[in-house]
């Protein structure tokens, strides 16, 4: 049986590397990623995990030298946040490129300036276009397990894909809470092993990353965009074999309270769970208000998601990130997009906040769905989207 | 759902006193978050940290704004932090204090509920450092009965290590025979 522990989500994380049997970890660090790694470097020095503990001078350096490892077969893990995300930036789409199985997590921290350790979206949104299969997480236990399914689809030879898993800063890595750890015998053939068919091998020599003339550059990049978008069959797969196995079932659009909803909200990370908590208050006032929570955010679920929202007339969406110059945030733009061509679709309107760590509370959500009715009702606002909490300074 | 806010200042271990009693919470079986408004630490500036406990999974991430207890582990932050802002109702004020329930309770919201203990004094004999992050908690369970005394000898052994946990209970012991209520 899985043991109800008591711990810190960032502990939990670290525990599923370990169980991951990862050989290579690289990292820098960075607040609020810090007690991921911190914890993994005294599993590799106190021999709990046989592991490469890297020490590396920067961010870009943790990157590359996961690209490295990878290349050479090795099984690897790093994390960061924010700036430290910022400065792997480039290296993020040759990771993906050259289809390597790198897991990243991202605890979410707002991009500087100005600095801010605290969480926001920012971080992750600057990188939507890499390449990469990133997901979403709401509480310990979902990160906890998003870790394994992460090394299950990564490792499949059918994805061969980097892939980050978000993890909202401080709001959930810094948290305790009761996470159900398994047993390593419990976890079996679930995260199969490490065998990876291209590498880098003097003795079976191939080239990895040449010069992609324009004769084939367009088509090296339709295979990675074939990898991502055929990755989502095997992260389907991988969910329900987990669910099957061991009775947490995950869905690429979660939904909460969705019958005969006429408004929908729509979130994504560790605020969804306070936006459950504001959904079930408007329920109780006969308000039809659903939830829907996007945890596959690449390759972006289209069709569940339009299934998801085809009863409802509103959708508000919450954006963790400001698009500057932008008409909406990214998730907003993201949602408006993926209805457009259909005939009849409900009305979008996207509400920013959460910026550099404010809190997001239950007020927040009662007040964006009132906003959303009034918008429906007396028409939009002059702004394609509205800041949530904005101070007159 | 019940809602806990502490008041320290960095280094006074309000961030431990939520990380165990939250633990503590989870090993009765039940559900609790805990944590900390976090920012650069710096030693004695003020510090919130948070525990949030309930018989159901939580639906709500929010920081705690109107919480049913509030532990207090430095008197000075009196005079500088309204530290029952949002304190519910017939709610709980623990207070780490020389001062005597008498010196305190006229100054406060008559409805609440009061308990003090000289955690400082507690702690600087047991541990010989002014940390009072568990000789709060005995003040606070005493009080509160938010747990039972016994869930809280795990999380004090994982945190502290055997001989720093077997210290850490004794100051636990003394603040709770050492609390005074009204």
């Amino acid at each position: 049986m899985p043991t109800r522990t008591p711990m810190e989500v960032s502990i939990a994380v670290a525990k599923a590397v370990q169980q991951a049997d990862v050989d290579v970890i690289a990292a820098y660090p960075i607040t609020p990623q810090t007690h991921i790694v911190e914890h993994l470097s005294e599993l590799v020095a106190n021999g709990e995990l046989q592991a490469h503990f890297m020490n590396v001078e920067s961010e870009h350096s943790a990157i590359s030298a996961m690209v490295g490892a990878a290349a050479a077969g090795a099984s690897t893990f790093t994390a960061t946040s924010s700036q430290g995300l910022a400065l792997m930036h480039e290296i993020l789409f040759i990771a993906a490129s050259l289809r390597l199985p790198i897991v990243m997590v991202v605890a979410n921290r707002a991009l500087s300036g100005p600095i801010s350790i605290w969480n926001d979206h920012s971080d992750i949104m600057a990188e939507r276009d890499i390449g990469w299969i990133q997901v979403f997480c709401e509480t310990g236990q979902e990160a906890y397990d998003a870790i394994l399914h992460a090394f299950r689809v990564v490792r499949d030879p059918n994805v061969v894909l980097p892939m980050v898993v978000n993890i909202d800063g401080f709001n959930l890595t810094h948290v305790i809470e009761p996470i159900y750890l398994f047993e390593q015998e419990e976890l079996g053939d679930y995260l199969p092993e490490h065998r990876q068919s291209l590498k880098l091998d003097i003795d079976h020599p191939i080239t990895m990353g040449p010069v992609g003339i324009p004769e084939v550059y367009t088509e090296a990049k339709k295979q990675v965009e074939d990898a991502l978008i055929n990755s989502k069959q095997v992260i389907l797969a991988a969910w329900q074999e987990f669910g099957r196995r061991f009775g947490r079932a995950y869905a690429p659009i979660e939904t909460y309270r969705v019958e005969d909803a006429q408004i929908l909200l729509m979130t994504m990370g560790v605020i969804s769970r306070t936006a459950m908590g504001a959904v079930d208050r408007l329920r109780d006032a006969g308000k039809p208000v659903g939830l829907i929570r996007c945890r596959l955010w690449r390759p972006f679920p289209l069709p569940e998601f339009r299934e998801a929202v085809r009863q409802a007339s509103i959708i508000a969406v919450i954006d963790r990130h400001i698009s500057l110059g932008a008409h909406s945030g990214p998730v907003g733009q993201e949602v408006r997009s993926a209805l457009y061509t259909l005939p009849n679709r409900p009305q979008v309107f996207d509400f920013v906040l959460g910026l550099g760590g404010r809190d997001v509370t239950v007020h927040d959500f009662l007040e964006i769905v009132e906003l959303a009715e009034q918008y429906a009702t007396q028409g939009p606002p002059e702004s394609e989207y509205t800041l949530i909490g904005l101070r007159e300074v | 759902m019940i809602e806990i806010r502490f008041h320290g200042r960095g280094g006074q271990g309000a961030v431990t006193s939520c990380e165990i009693l939250s633990m503590a919470i989870i090993e009765e079986g039940r559900y609790a978050q805990g944590f900390a408004s976090f920012g650069p630490e710096r030693r004695g500036a003020p510090v919130l940290a948070f525990v949030r406990a309930g018989d159901k999974a939580l639906k709500l991430r929010e920081q705690v704004y109107e919480p049913d207890i509030v532990a207090v582990l430095d008197p000075t932050l009196l005079r500088i932090v309204d530290v029952t802002s949002g304190l519910k109702e017939n709610g709980w004020l623990i207070l780490n204090t020389k001062k005597t329930l008498a010196e305190h309770k006229p100054k406060l919201r008559s409805d609440l509920n009061l308990a003090v203990v000289d955690a400082t004094t507690i702690s600087m004999d047991i541990l010989h450092a002014p940390i009072v992050s568990v000789s709060i908690l005995g003040g606070l369970v005493r009080a509160t009965g938010i747990v039972e005394l016994n869930s809280l000898e795990k999380p004090l052994l994982k945190r502290f290590g055997a001989l720093l946990a077997r210290r850490n209970k004794e100051a636990l012991m003394q603040a709770y025979w050492n609390t005074a209520m009204a």
